[in-house]
């Protein structure tokens, strides 16, 4: 019985298998064969090994998409590192408490973003090495890159319990948490995917999400795994509506996946009655609810691909799917169920009393089995609080209330919390608030959401000024984007002379919530 | 030009920015990468000004930031548009 295989034993397994066959197809269109990806996956590792990283280590990823950002997920596990992606169009004080907080040993940079590393974090901490990288295909540090042997540096083999990488959500206290994820979390969601989706190496995959973004795991890994090709879309590609009906023709797309959101604009706005999209087989969506009136509409537009709702937090990556049926009744309104639990995850559902609920009623999504995460990192209290034991098994909190329908498929009612879903991204509004309150003329912050007519989610900011203070819409906006990822800036801001409470001095949410609906 | 740079001011205003004072909305001011106007509002911009100005805009021009960041630049793709 061989060892384990880790997450990258997947791309060597493929390039001993298919050394000429495309691995990767990068924004600029540039290809590499599976041989070439892997050795220069295998650069990056023996660099890292040369500048002190240990198996362990965390090594941070602040690029753009394309092979050089992928070279170096690779090349980190390779050296048995701990990759950390970050968002590298959002706030430098963002990234730089992300990477102090989990203490990079090193860090891969996009020359844009150097700010970053500008001063030490708030803890003092550095990462003692920084590889800067230039415009576009251009390693400002290829000469060092180009000096490193091409073979897998020897360095001990990961088990199924090391950490493979950390990816920080939105946290309610105004700092983002690093939910830790192991190997095992990652290849037991890459082998279930095999089960479902039954890639082949003719496979050609996208890689819509970013790599901080969980959606990233089934991207990266299952074609790598399969021998298939990966085709990394870029960020402002994968913004652009218009343009993705058109690349999936190009490129004859076998498998998607994405937010709903990016595919309601394209279906609204991709004229892709216009675009040949056959070649699709499998359509996946995952991260937030998907408004029936385009989802019918896509359905009409691509009738023959297979389309799944994947629903999971990044704690557990996938752990419920559901087949949308090819024919979407014209009078259905509600959104489609997350469906049945993974093969590779047992679930329960808890109730008010902490215990579970008799079958067919709501509660608790409670997910246990070998995605679910080791915990939050240095953040032992949190961690705590999200698991419950139960069997002797460690259950983990979705936080999600769900009921079972009539065919034992789990349906989505809401949270408990103040956690909500857009554009596929969780936010914690109490992080935006935390933002918002560091504005110098902010007495008052509230932020709310709802979902006008059915639509996505639109956040709401409303604020009280200080004395004195005059507050805008375009000043608020601009100082949210200084702190804020691009996906947590409100759409629109209120502004009131006091914000409403309840009967014991708090927020009234429910209050700020009627007069945003218009009740 | 100036016409249009004042229909997209109002536009920009009513739809996205109601409440603003209209003087802070400058001709200068960038709207995507200052995250004042996100895609999907973009999108409805764009398509907003298709329709009223009987004009297209091509994936590429719609996809290019500087087309799209501010009313100067908008303005300015759409009148050579409207030849």
């Amino acid at each position: 019985m061989p060892d384990f295989t880790t997450l990258s034993d997947y791309l060597e397994a493929s390039a001993t298998r298919s050394p000429d066959r495309p691995a990767v197809v990068d924004p600029s269109g540039e290809t590499l064969s599976y041989r070439t990806f892997d050795e220069r996956a295998n650069r990056v590792a023996n660099w890292l090994v040369s500048v002190g990283v240990q198996p362990g280590d965390r090594v941070g990823i602040c690029l753009p998409k394309g092979i050089n950002s992928l070279s170096c997920v690779f090349g980190i596990l390779k050296a048995g590192g701990v990759y950390v992606p970050v968002d590298y169009t959002a706030p430098s004080e963002r990234n730089r408490y992300i990477f102090s907080n989990c203490q990079v040993k090193a860090a891969f940079v996009d020359h844009r973003c150097t700010k970053v590393f500008e001063q030490p974090g708030d803890n003092g901490h550095m990462p003692g090495t920084i590889m800067v990288f230039g415009e576009s295909k251009q390693w400002i540090s290829a000469d060092i890159l180009a000096q490193q042997p091409t073979t897998r540096p020897k360095v001990p083999r990961r088990g199924p319990d090391d950490l493979a990488y950390i990816l920080y959500t939105s946290g309610s206290t105004g700092l983002p948490k690093g939910v830790m994820l192991s190997q095992e979390n990652g290849t037991s969601y890459v082998d279930w995917c095999t089960e479902v989706f039954s890639p082949t190496a003719d496979d050609r995959f996208t890689s819509h999400a970013p790599f901080h973004f969980d959606l990233s795991i089934l991207d990266i890994y299952v074609p790598i795994k399969h021998g298939a090709t990966l085709y990394i879309i870029s960020e402002e590609l994968g913004k652009n509506a218009a343009a993705l009906g058109p690349f999936i023709e190009q490129n004859r797309i076998t498998c998607w996946y994405s937010v709903p959101s990016i595919l309601s604009l394209m279906t609204q706005f991709g004229k892709l009655e216009l675009c040949d999209c056959s070649s699709l087989r499998i359509v996946n969506f995952a991260g937030e609810v998907f408004p029936v009136k385009y989802l019918r509409r896509l359905r009409e537009l691509w009738p023959h691909p297979r389309f799944f709702n994947l629903y999971g937090p990044t704690e557990t990556n996938v752990c419920t799917y559901f087949e949308v049926p090819k024919h979407v009744p014209p009078e259905r309104e509600e959104p489609y169920p997350i469906g049945k639990v993974c093969s590779h995850c047992k679930d329960l559902v808890i109730g008010d009393d902490g215990r579970p609920v008799p079958h067919g009623e709501e509660g608790l999504l409670y997910i246990a089995g070998k995605p679910v995460l080791q915990g939050y990192w240095a953040d032992p209290e949190r961690t705590n609080k999200a698991f419950l034991t139960f069997n002797g098994e460690r259950y983990y909190n979705t936080g999600d209330v769900v009921r079972p329908d009539e065919n034992g498929d789990y349906v989505f009612l809401g949270r408990k919390d103040r956690m909500v879903k857009r554009h596929g991204y969780r936010i914690e509004l109490g992080e935006i608030e935390a933002a918002l309150y560091k504005h110098p003329g902010v007495a008052e912050a509230a932020a709310i959401a709802f979902s006008p007519g059915g639509d996505a989610v639109t956040i709401q900011a409303v604020l009280a000024p200080k004395p004195g203070a005059k507050l805008g819409i375009i000043a608020m906006k601009q100082h949210s984007a200084a702190t804020l990822p691009a996906y947590m800036i409100p759409d629109t801001f209120v502004f009131l002379d006091q914000l409403p409470q309840t009967s014991t001095g708090k927020i009234d949410y429910q209050a700020l919530l009627r007069q945003a609906r218009g009740g | 030009m100036s016409d249009v740079k004042e229909y997209l001011r109002d536009y920009i205003l009513q739809e996205f920015l109601p409440g603003e004072s209209r003087e802070n909305l400058t001709d200068d001011l960038p709207l995507r990468t200052s995250g004042i106007l996100n895609s999907i509002k973009l999108l409805q911009l764009i398509g907003h000004l298709e329709e009223k100005y009987g004009i297209a805009f091509d994936a590429h021009e719609a996809g290019n930031v500087a087309n799209f960041d501010t009313i100067e630049g908008m303005a300015s793709l759409v009148s050579s548009k409207k030849g």
